[in-house]
């Protein structure tokens, strides 16, 4: 055991700031870089119908602190509002119901700023406003939204390349879909850490063989301590060597290969211990079948690199700037530039530790060919080297969302989900219920999209608003039943699922701000009565359905 | 407030109640019906980031008399999320605090609030309610309530069976259970869902550190215990966190490892889990939304079918809603004792250390019994000391177990539970 402890302490020990405290349950998702975004971003609600969603949505951004946020609404606070809203409360009845709930939101954090909009009893001037008090990082707008004010707002957005999220709430059922104008490119996609190892064990460049090689030089020779720590990725590499040498220079491949390999790294394992073998040694066999192999493109990565850029601003962007740097450094060295961790393994202090910085250097090597790349581009002299550095950090999990053009139209996605729903339903009578698969979520977007500008409907008017886009819908008896659930609702919202609709918004609206995790792409419709949401992608200039299984 | 103001107020949760939908249609929508919502007594255990939006979603949706326990007092991290609190509440109870705020906000609803554990009531307390709600950030309060809830039923009596409505988050995922006791799987059956984490080696963190974390929990663990600065570590103040942190630091230094900062020792010492307000208004109106299903059978409700609604918003949206099976050894919920394959000459000791990470036990201080004789018993202190001799001997050869025998496994964390095993031999 380690008995010194030396009183000396670094230099800097900072404890957080308040702000800091009050975050830190989040900042421990998305970091400092990510809550500098939400601090900087402006967001619009313009709000109408039971006007619940909404509300409950900006909730979830104000209190991990966005930095302002403008509610348009034009409604009077009644009754009804005071059964769903929980921003607003007995005080608030007859009073612009836009002013109340942006004072009770702010009431949430002190640091966040809000307004409202009309302040009297004007008429609204949508377009007067958007004008006037933008710019916007990203815009929602509920359902039902009368036509021309949907038109204005599509309209600005456009013009301004802003972000748009519609969220639809409606009895049991809701749905929210994006619109982000062109490709939108994530970096910092935040991949499951088990899934970002590369230790480059085929592909060793020559300061890891080095290494590897002096430490099992007299591998036999080792005393048993320091044979029972040598890290697993050394092991590897030298008994690598070794299969090669047995086996025409060829790395062991297949998963019958792979096993006999895991047997040969266990021969040289130590057993004459009171464990009867190496708790490093088994590292390594655990480690073989995640590590030895010839590392693929992801499919989002492939995407990145066989995209077509659509405009000069567009490839002068940093992100494309840098992605092409990537992609030339991926196609000289059949292989993407090492993101430099390591994971833990069993070794002793000062060997990981050195092992450790042989990563970090590649890395910062590889990061540099990168910039370098960059720096010869048109436009690459600004690129910031964090910038180029976090990009070849991630390279693996770099993704596109909204990057594919054209797909089928409404009448063969609804062929394509009713066959789904009937497979399912087979499926279901054939297992006698042990095996059921879930419905589509489609039939709810078509019924609550059929009353985005009339709320109540009965469900003979929403199968006829239906059917003049698809004319088979109507003989779809699920879609019958859909439409009736949506009709029995009247347009009122239900707190529960406007309150869940609204944390998934959000959610997606953090993303999107942030630049970080992957946001949805780009449809979600959640069904209250099984409890399901599913997403959906709707690809210009119709739509397609995309469900991730 | 007039009985029209009133009918104007809910009338969007009318329209759902009032009128039946296709997928409810044999429902019992009688004024009589209708008005035992109202009359519902339900239970919130918890009032943390998912009990402050349970207790709002419960309010909007009709319940009237609401019961909410949680021991906790606020902090200033709960404020990104816990959104009934305020910078100047900090320090008071959560659930008195939160209970108000509500009550205020939503004229008509009562909300008693408990500033105690689920664990000082009884029986006689819990029978008073319909349904339970819990937005818990502790397996151990899951398993006790689960537990409890599970022993009270008694099947000549329909009213003890309480459905339990169970919320859980972590970051950007989480997860809703409905379960009826004895008639659908319960928490215990489904426990190998959380698998405790594996705890790194105490001589990695002595001898061989190469994590930050191993530094932080060389302070935590052994650096402490060592120089005790203050009499008792208190995770929550900040003097003694920093304390751990340039011990830690210090000890990072010498071994050449980077990355030890304040806010990961907090988070290691802690066990922090990311938490924020969007993944806990998901779950909660999950959970809140199956309530209301189940009280007013407007729609079908989780639980005999499909009983678990898992959610996953990090890459795009997820969700599924899985279907279980009750386990008949469940020690709670089940009949028959469990198979369990131990090596016959391990020690006692290692049997009971393994207790601790089994992902179907996690009993950090179990005695245990086989058939006629205690082997080991942690209380009371005179019973501790006789069979303490017994943690160093071998199962088979020292204490004469074999393969058939049946050991029963207690924990002061569950009274009310016996984990019941047939041994086997590896
Ligand atoms: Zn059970």
């Amino acid at each position: 055991m380690a008995e010194i402890v030396t009183d000396q302490t670094p230099a800097v020990l900072r404890g957080p700031t308040e702000k800091e405290k009050k975050y830190d349950r989040q900042l421990r998702l998305w970091a400092a870089s990510g809550q500098a975004a939400l601090e900087s971003a402006n967001i619009l609600l313009v709000n109408s119908g039971a006007g619940t969603v909404g509300v409950e949505t900006l909730k979830n951004l104000v209190l991990p602190g966005i930095g302002k946020f403008v509610i348009i609404d034009d409604a009077v606070v009644s009754e009804p509002d005071l059964g769903v809203n929980f921003f607003l409360d007995e005080s608030c009845l007859e009073k612009s119901r836009s002013e109340c709930c942006t004072n009770l939101l702010l009431e949430l954090n002190p640091e966040v700023h809000g307004d409202w909009y009309p302040k009297n009893k004007e008429k609204l001037d949508l377009r007067y406003i958007l004008n006037s008090s933008g710019p916007f990082t990203l815009i929602m707008y509920t359902n039902p939204i009368r036509q021309e004010d949907l038109a204005t707002i599509e309209a600005y957005a456009s013009q301004h390349q802003t972000p748009v999220v519609c969220i639809h709430s409606a009895g049991f059922y809701s749905y929210f879909r994006f619109s982000l104008h062109g490709t939108f490119p994530i970096v910092d996609t935040h991949p499951e850490v088990e899934k970002t190892t590369d230790l480059r064990l085929l592909q060793p460049w020559p300061e890891l063989s080095a290494f590897a090689q002096e430490m099992v030089k007299e591998i036999d020779t080792l005393d048993d301590h320091e044979h029972g720590h040598l890290p697993y990725a050394v092991i590897l590499l030298h008994f690598l060597e070794q299969w090669r040498q047995l086996h025409d220079g060829k790395n062991p491949t297949t998963p019958n290969e792979k096993k006999e390999f895991g047997k040969f790294v266990l021969s040289g394992s130590r057993t004459n211990n009171p464990e009867g073998g190496e708790e490093n040694f088994q590292e390594a066999i655990d480690a073989i079948n995640k590590n030895i192999k010839v590392s693929e493109l992801e499919p989002g990565l492939k995407e990145v690199f066989n995209h077509q850029v659509s405009s000069e601003v567009e490839r002068q962007s940093s992100f494309w700037t840098i992605a092409r740097a990537v992609g030339l450094f991926y196609q000289k060295h059949n292989c993407l530039p090492l993101p430099g961790s390591l994971p833990d393994m069993k070794a002793q202090s000062s060997v990981y530790v050195k092992l450790q910085g042989l990563y970090k250097a590649k890395a910062r090597k590889d990061a540099q060919e990168v910039l370098d790349l960059v720096r010869e581009s048109v436009g690459g002299e600004h690129i910031e080297p964090t910038e180029v550095d976090l990009f070849c950090k991630n390279a693996r999990f770099v993704k596109l969302i909204n990057a594919k053009l054209g797909g089928p139209d409404l009448g063969q996605i609804f062929n394509a989900e009713k066959a789904d729903d009937e497979a399912a339903e087979a499926m279901k009578i054939e297992t006698g219920g042990a095996f059921s698969l879930p419905l589509s979520n489609f039939f709810i977007y078509l019924a609550l999209k059929a009353t985005a500008h009339s709320p109540v409907a009965t469900a003979n008017e929403i199968i006829n608003t239906v059917t003049q886009l698809i004319p088979q819908a109507a003989d779809y008896e699920r879609m019958g039943q859909i439409a009736q659930e949506v009709a029995r609702a009247r347009g009122g919202e239900l707190h529960n699922i406007s309150a869940l609709t609204g944390g998934m918004v959000a959610q997606e609206v953090i993303k999107i701000i942030t630049k970080q995790y992957i946001p949805i792409d780009d449809t979600c419709i959640f069904d209250g009565i099984s409890s399901r949401s599913a997403p959906h992608r709707r690809k210009h200039p119709e739509f397609a359905l995309r469900i991730r299984v | 407030m007039t009985g029209t103001n009133a009918t104007r107020r809910w009338q969007y949760l009318d329209h759902i109640r009032r009128n039946l939908g296709p997928f409810n249609q044999d429902s019992d929508v009688s004024e009589e019906a209708l008005e035992a919502l109202g009359q519902a007594k339900i239970l919130v255990i918890g009032a943390g980031g998912l009990g402050c939006e349970i207790l709002k979603d419960l309010a909007l949706s009709g319940f009237r008399n609401i019961h909410v326990i949680d021991m906790d007092t606020i902090d200033i991290s709960n404020l990104n999320r816990q959104f009934l609190f305020r910078k100047d509440d900090v320090g008071k109870h959560k659930a008195e605090v939160a209970a108000a705020f509500v009550e205020k906000r939503v004229k008509g609803v009562k909300i008693t609030p408990h500033n105690c554990r689920i664990q000082d009531f009884d029986e006689d307390f819990y029978m008073q309610f319909q349904i339970v709600v819990c937005g818990l950030d502790s397996i151990e309060a899951r398993r006790w309530i689960n537990a409890t809830l599970v022993n009270m039923v008694d099947m000549d009596n329909q009213d003890s069976l309480k459905p339990l409505i169970d919320g859980g988050t972590e970051g950007f995922k989480g997860q809703t259970r409905v379960i009826f006791p004895t008639l659908t799987p319960c928490i215990e059956c489904q426990l190998d869902l959380y698998t405790p984490r594996a705890a790194v080696p105490l001589c990695t963190l002595a001898t061989i550190p190469r994590q930050p974390e191993h530094c932080i929990e060389w302070a935590h663990i052994i650096a402490w215990d060592q120089e005790k600065p203050f009499p008792d570590l208190d995770k929550d103040d900040p003097e003694h966190i920093t304390w751990l942190y340039q011990k830690a630091s210090a000890r990072a230094q010498e071994f050449g490892i980077t990355g030890v900062t304040y806010s990961l020792t907090q988070g290691v010492v802690k066990n922090i889990i990311p938490a924020i307000a969007s993944t806990n208004a998901i779950i909660a109106a999950s959970c809140c939304n199956e309530a209301l299903k189940i009280a007013t059978t407007a729609a079908p409700a989780l639980g005999f079918e499909e009983s678990y609604m898992m959610y996953s918003g990090d890459d795009g949206i997820y969700t599924s809603t899985f279907k279980y099976d009750k386990k008949p050894d469940c020690a709670v919920c089940g009949e028959v004792a469990k198979p369990l394959q131990v090596d016959p000459s391990m020690t006692l000791r290692d049997l009971l250390d393994s207790f601790a990470v089994k992902p179907d036990l996690q009993l950090k201080k179990p005695s245990i019994r086989a058939d006629d004789k205690t082997l080991y018993m942690q209380f009371p202190p005179s019973i501790e000391e006789q069979t303490r001799s017994n943690l160093d001997k071998t199962l088979k050869a020292d204490l004469g177990l074999d393969v058939g025998h049946e050991i029963a496994v207690t924990d002061p964390a569950f009274p009310a539970l016996t984990f019941r095993f047939i041994l086997s031999f590896t």
